[in-house]
């Protein structure tokens, strides 16, 4: 079934062509939008049940394994790709739906653009190839500058221009880490690299290890390197917004527990650098999140603060905090969505997200109040929504390390949920509770708008109903992940090619005559 | 064993690039920025080329007897180039097109510093009317303040419309 492998990049990919040909025509895009999205949806569903009895690999261009690039479809990735496939699908959905609206009505560039987007996000997540990684950030961040900048306006030009630049220096820092990693180990395929890295000088492997953190961190918004998001995202429409707001941080976080857990299984000092990081990013985040008054940027900002979730989740490093982290994820990436495609119902009934303009919406659409509520309360980890499923989760994690800075981050994570219902109860009441200040514009929410996002908070319920079985599939992947040894024989079924005598990942070594190409120390 | 000292000169001229590139980087002005990240790009496609290896006959099996160059780190820098090309294209429009909507193609303020900078003058009233203005709103006073790194940009401010 390795042909199912490549399909969420390449469908996305075909559709963006046929998409871009149909210029000028917005009902047969939407079709081809839509159809595309459905297609990967069910390729990934399909694959999530199928990984289950292995890890699905497939040879681009049926090169070989440490020659050519590899795709690996493991368990994780399976469930990040039907994660991000309901989510690209839900919001593409909702922004077809957007109609006239001047500000945020969608182009006729906008489906090549996100269907690009949906393909980088897809391959980043079952690349196993460290500079195919790099590609696929290229793909996913290239359409984000376009999605972001959309229109034009001075607004967002302003925040483009730093989102740009910021992602583009988080490129080079990677293409950096790649270059050390080269000459390090001479190969760039995950799974050789595993087995390589664990060879070579501990302090240079700390040194790559270093590098791509930043580099992901950089991506995954964590603090110190978190300011860029907040300024940034909120301009965009809100369904770019959203589809950023829930997949494009994810990549990164998924890029660090990946690189944790597959080549640096003993990280040599740099969990302890994570952990503070995540603690510095839960509590500056929410802080940041309490003292604002529009709610595109709280939300922003509740982002930021819930990466540090993850981030302890990636620093704890046991099967179980892995587990939670990634059951943290899905249950993230879902309701941050919902939160954003609600706000912007809010918006396009009430005129504006400024908590100071707005009021009375519980009233005045209850339906959207709902809708508001529910996402919030899960976000902020109040039983028995998957938020506080996945917030114990990671807190009996901690407990079983039982280090101090353990301690320390289960103290932080339960501050910054508190905090985080405290933000969320203050959006609640000014928004949906109390009386608005001055009229309305009370604008027709169309009935499109809606559906997606109740679709969205629907499933975010699911995570809560369905959460025994998916925390056990999350604690298998999580446990994949820790095995290693899975991960690499799938690759490599006939065993790692053998260092010293075949370094593969040359040119044709056995042919020619002396390559000189040996291993590097 | 192959010969993994890296050149003197690449190495050298790669710090070079890279100084220049990230002292472009921090500057204001975004046709700057975009020399820095050009710099810098070619920075790193030095780097992976270094990380290659030593030089050697083309790769091409059964063409020479010397030791041939390692390709894979050519194809990541071709690779590397034209991603970069593209990214430089699109900053370069961004920065035409706040050119032609400001009149300048300044990275303006984080609208979270206008906002503190307003928390503090309202705390300190002596702070007040120095670096913020009550009346004005947030975004257009970020639009407006610039730090004084760059003494270019006093006389600007009455072209702006």
């Amino acid at each position: 079934m390795s042909w199912l492998v490549p399909l969420p990049v390449i469908l996305p990919m075909l559709g963006a062509g046929l998409t871009l040909a149909l210029y000028g025509r917005p009902r047969m895009q939407k079709a081809v939008s839509v159809t595309t999205l459905s297609a990967v949806l069910a390729v990934s569903a399909t694959m999530l049940v199928i990984v289950s009895s292995g890890p699905l690999v497939a040879e681009v261009g049926d090169w070989p394994a440490p020659i050519g690039i590899v795709l690996v479809v493991d368990r994780l990735s399976a469930l990040m790709l039907t994660v991000s496939a309901t989510v690209t699908l839900c919001v593409l959905l909702y922004s077809q739906a957007q109609g006239d609206d001047k500000e945020s009505a969608p182009v006729s560039i906008y489906h090549p653009t996100y269907l690009i987007l949906t393909a980088g996000v897809s391959n980043a997540f079952i690349s196993g190839d460290l500079f195919n990684i790099y590609v696929a950030f290229e793909v996913l961040l290239a359409a984000s500058y376009v999605l972001l900048t959309l229109g034009g306006t001075r607004e967002r030009i302003r925040a483009g221009s730093v989102y740009v630049v910021v992602a583009i220096t988080s490129s080079l820092l990677f293409l950096i880490a790649i270059a050390a990693a080269y000459a390090a180990t001479g190969t760039l395929n995950l799974a050789q690299m595993a087995g390589r890295l664990q060879e070579i000088d501990p302090g240079v492997r700390l040194v790559i290890a270093m590098l791509l953190m930043l580099a992901f961190g950089l991506k995954a918004a964590v603090f110190p390197l978190s300011f860029w998001l907040p300024d940034s995202y909120p301009t965009a429409p809100a369904a770019v917004t959203a589809v950023f707001a829930g997949l494009l941080t994810k990549v990164g976080v998924y890029a660090m527990i990946r690189t944790r857990a597959l080549l640096f299984p003993d990280s040599g000092g740099l969990d302890d650098v994570l952990m503070w990081m995540a603690l510095a990013t839960m509590i500056v985040g929410i802080l940041g999140a309490v003292a604002q008054d529009n709610i595109k940027r709280l939300l922003s900002f509740t982002l930021v603060s819930h990466i540090g979730y993850m981030v302890f989740g990636i620093a704890l490093a046991t099967s179980e905090a892995w587990g939670a982290a990634i059951y943290y994820v899905v249950h993230h990436i879902t309701v941050q969505t919902a939160l954003f495609l609600v706000t912007g119902l809010v918006e396009r009934y009430g005129g504006s997200t400024s908590l100071t303009r707005l009021g009375g919406l519980a009233k005045a659409v209850p339906l959207v109040g709902i809708l508001f509520f529910i996402p919030a309360m899960n976000l902020a980890g109040i039983p028995p929504f998957s938020g506080f499923v996945g917030k114990l989760g990671l807190i009996q994690a901690g407990a079983l390390v039982g280090t101090p800075i353990a301690y320390v981050l289960i103290g932080g994570s339960v501050v910054t949920s508190l905090l985080t219902l405290y933000a969320m109860v203050k959006a609640w009441n000014k928004a949906f509770w109390q009386p608005a200040p001055r009229p309305l514009p009370a604008r027709k929410v169309p009935a499109g708008m809606v559906m997606p996002a109740v679709a969205l908070v629907v499933v975010s319920l699911g995570l809560t109903v369905a959460a025994g079985p998916l925390y056990e599939y999350t604690t298998r992947a999580a446990h994949d992940l820790a095995e290693r040894d899975q991960y690499i024989t799938a690759v490599f079924p006939d065993g790692v090619p053998d260092d010293g005598a075949t370094d593969v990942a040359r040119p044709a070594p056995a042919s020619g005559p002396d390559l000189g190409q040996g291993v590097r120390p | 064993m192959m010969d993994t000292t890296p050149n003197l000169t690449l190495v050298v001229v790669i710090a070079v690039l890279t100084a220049g590139g990230v002292y472009l980087l921090l500057e204001r002005s975004l046709s700057r920025i975009v020399l820095g990240i050009i710099l810098l790009g070619n920075a790193v496609n030095l780097m992976i080329l270094v990380a290659g290896g030593a030089a050697g006959s083309p790769p091409i099996v059964g063409l020479s007897d010397r030791p041939m160059s390692d390709p894979l780190a050519q194809a990541m820098i071709l690779t590397a180039i034209v991603i970069t090309l593209g990214l430089t294209a699109f900053l370069l429009a961004m920065s035409y097109r706040s050119w032609q909507l400001n009149r300048h193609d300044e990275v303006q303020d984080d609208v979270e510093d206008r906002r503190i900078a307003r928390l503090a003058a309202q705390d300190h009233p002596s702070v007040s009317g120095a670096d913020t203005d009550e009346n004005m709103d947030l975004d257009s006073e970020a639009a407006e303040t610039h730090d004084e790194t760059d003494e270019g940009t006093e006389g600007r401010k009455e072209v702006r419309p």
